[in-house]
């Protein structure tokens, strides 16, 4: 990227902004090998809003590090004729077309259709009825649509992200979307908030707040606000994470005395010790489908990557080289595991293999932490420090793709990435 | 030094449960508590007046004042130094029985958050230890952690690191 392109996209960034003091801004800090080359026409039909939605769609495709956007020219619409050599010539592979047109009760119909210009035929569009405001939204979604008929992997434009950021003495729990816009805060906080973690159907959040001067677990449905105690015991309460089915939260507890695995239903119910050692567990972390835990415990001397079965049962040592090999989060497949693992007084971020059991430092940083993976695998989400400051950064999980986000006003921290919304 | 501590500890247990009388806390007891007599022996009870207030009034004081035990790098390990510190809040705590505590465990900033929280959770857990050891009741403290989240000083060097590497401990009134 260039640094006039970067410029344009900061800019536009800053055009589309909420406003908002804590906006995450996303910086694309490496791209793919092989990125498709694509043309996204401006929208026909009504002009600000058919822009805006096309806009988006290139922000996100150019985000992704997998596309190269191609100079598209005048508007065109989802039913006109296509010119496939022009396009050709132009070197796009792929194209999209669209309109938006006023519909009933002040709604808007957007149409979209996306062709492949080297088999010059359709590979299928869709409409969508939305409001002025839904712009951004419809955007996603069809950048999904892109992403997905292109890459075969569905794409991750329509999720949502939660961090915690840190400004002069203020915690804040904050919901942004995938491209770092419309940030909420869901919980504002003196005192400091850790690891969040998404229900799997990405209604509740469940996090570690130190509100009370003590770790305690919480579960906090976003779209109400409402949150209740799922583990208030005696000692600390911490690393939230959920089973599959979202019934259960796997915690850690100290109130047998270390810090040791225990299963509590999400409504703070029922709570089931899940693994005993001499020495800590923690960071626990289903794996997609529900058989085992993984986690982090010293057990073995050094703090490495475990796991046992969630029904219990002994724990199989996963990590064996180096002295540090902490947080580990399988992808949604199930076939890699990210961690971070200390490399010559480093923090790295970490890929293993779990088949072959094959390593690979994806990360060229000194303080990596808290890695999650997006839902479709493509990308792992991390904190990191840049200049002191705390930042969010994304690498794919080839280590090409790389992405800077970052706040104006403080420290980003704790990121969690969202699961697939059911549309 | 040795005497004057003494003398501000034997204060302190004076301050802390010495006193009788004051007014009954409503609703505190449903037994009938005024006096009997049975054979002449006059039985009274006993109220704790206000031991909170003394207490934490005593706890601001002395060595009492002294709330931090540091630990080295990696280790869980109260050293030689703090001992008489331990054993001094051991002491109040066996006085004052209604008296709670809150250890609050910390760890340096490196490495990931939740471990550290587990870090901290140990250096808590060993003052908590050698507080019920000297006879603290395990109702009486509890330990937890605040990990990397609380340092007391946040520069990345190690004069820095081995501040953020203690436990806390805070008595009722305060946390």
């Amino acid at each position: 990227m260039t640094a006039l392109k970067r410029a344009v996209f900061a800019l536009f960034l800053l055009a589309l902004s909420f406003a908002s003091r804590a906006q995450l801004t996303i910086e694309i800090t490496g791209a793919g090998a092989n990125r498709i080359p694509v043309a996204i026409a401006d929208f026909a039909g009504e002009p600000g809003i058919a822009r805006a939605v096309a806009m988006v769609v290139r922000a996100d495709l150019e985000r992704s590090g997998l596309f190269k956007l191609v100079e598209a020219g005048a508007p065109l619409a989802e039913n006109a004729p296509v010119n496939f050599a022009d396009w050709k010539s132009r070197g796009a592979d792929a194209l999209v077309v669209g309109s938006v047109q006023p519909a009933a009760n002040g709604r808007y119909e957007v149409r979209f259709r996306l062709h492949d210009v080297q088999k010059q035929a359709s590979l299928g569009g869709l409409a969508y009825v939305m409001t002025a405001q839904q712009g951004r939204t419809t955007g996603h979604r069809i950048a999904d649509y892109v992403y997905e008929k292109l890459l075969g992997e569905p794409g991750i434009f329509s999720t949502r992200i939660a961090y915690v950021v840190k400004s002069a003495g203020r915690f804040e729990l904050q919901i942004a979307d995938a491209d770092g816009m419309n940030a909420q805060t869901a919980l504002a906080s003196k005192e400091p908030i850790i690891s969040p973690a998404w229900s799997p159907d990405g209604s509740r959040l469940a996090y570690v707040s130190f509100e009370s001067k003590k770790p305690v677990i919480y579960v906090h449905s976003l779209a109400t606000g409402s949150r209740h105690v799922a583990a208030n015991f005696k000692g600390s309460n911490s690393a939230p994470a959920w089973s599959p089915d979202g019934r259960k939260l796997a915690v850690v507890l100290t109130k047998d005395g270390a810090s040791q695995l225990y299963s509590v239903s999400a409504d703070g119910s029922g709570v089931v010790r899940l693994a005993s050692s001499a020495g800590i567990d923690t960071e626990p972390y289903f794996s997609p489908d529900g058989q085992f835990i993984y986690f982090t415990s010293d057990r073995g001397g050094s703090p490495q990557a475990y796991r046992i079965s969630s029904g219990g049962g002994d724990a199989q040592r996963i990590t064996f080289e180096g002295s540090y090999n902490v947080t580990p989060r399988l992808s949604p497949d199930g076939k890699n595991m990210a961690y971070v693992s200390r490399n010559g007084g480093r923090f790295q971020l970490a890929l293993m293999d779990l088949a072959t059991r094959q390593t690979q430092i994806l990360t060229d940083s000194d303080k990596d932490e808290s890695p999650s993976f997006a839902p479709n695998g493509r990308m792992i989400l991390y904190a990191s420090e840049v200049g002191g400051r705390g930042v969010l950064a994304a690498v794919s999980s080839d280590g090409r793709v790389k992405q800077k986000l970052s706040v104006q006003a403080g420290d980003v921290r704790e990121p969690a990435w969202g699961p697939f919304l059911k549309q | 030094m040795r005497k004057e501590l003494m003398i501000i500890l034997g204060a302190a247990l004076i301050a802390g449960c010495g006193t009788t009388g004051g007014p009954e806390q409503p609703g505190a007891d449903v037994e009938d508590r005024s006096a009997k007599k049975i054979d002449g022996t006059e039985v009274r009870p006993v109220t704790a007046g206000d031991p909170m207030g003394a207490a934490l009034a005593a706890v601001k004081q002395g060595v009492l004042a002294k709330r931090s035990v540091f630990f080295d790098y990696d280790s869980y390990v109260i050293k030689e130094e703090f001992k008489s510190l331990v054993e001094a809040h051991a002491r109040f705590l066996v006085a004052n029985p209604k008296v709670k505590m809150l250890i609050q465990g910390n760890a340096d900033e490196r490495g990931s958050r939740e471990y550290n929280l587990a870090l901290g959770q140990k250096r808590a857990e060993a003052l908590r230890k050698m507080l019920a050891l000297l006879g603290a009741r395990e109702d009486q403290i509890e330990a937890v952690s605040l990990g990397e989240e609380k340092p007391r000083c946040s520069e990345g060097n190690e004069g820095c690191w081995s501040q953020n590497r203690r436990s806390d401990m805070l008595y009722t009134g305060e946390f």
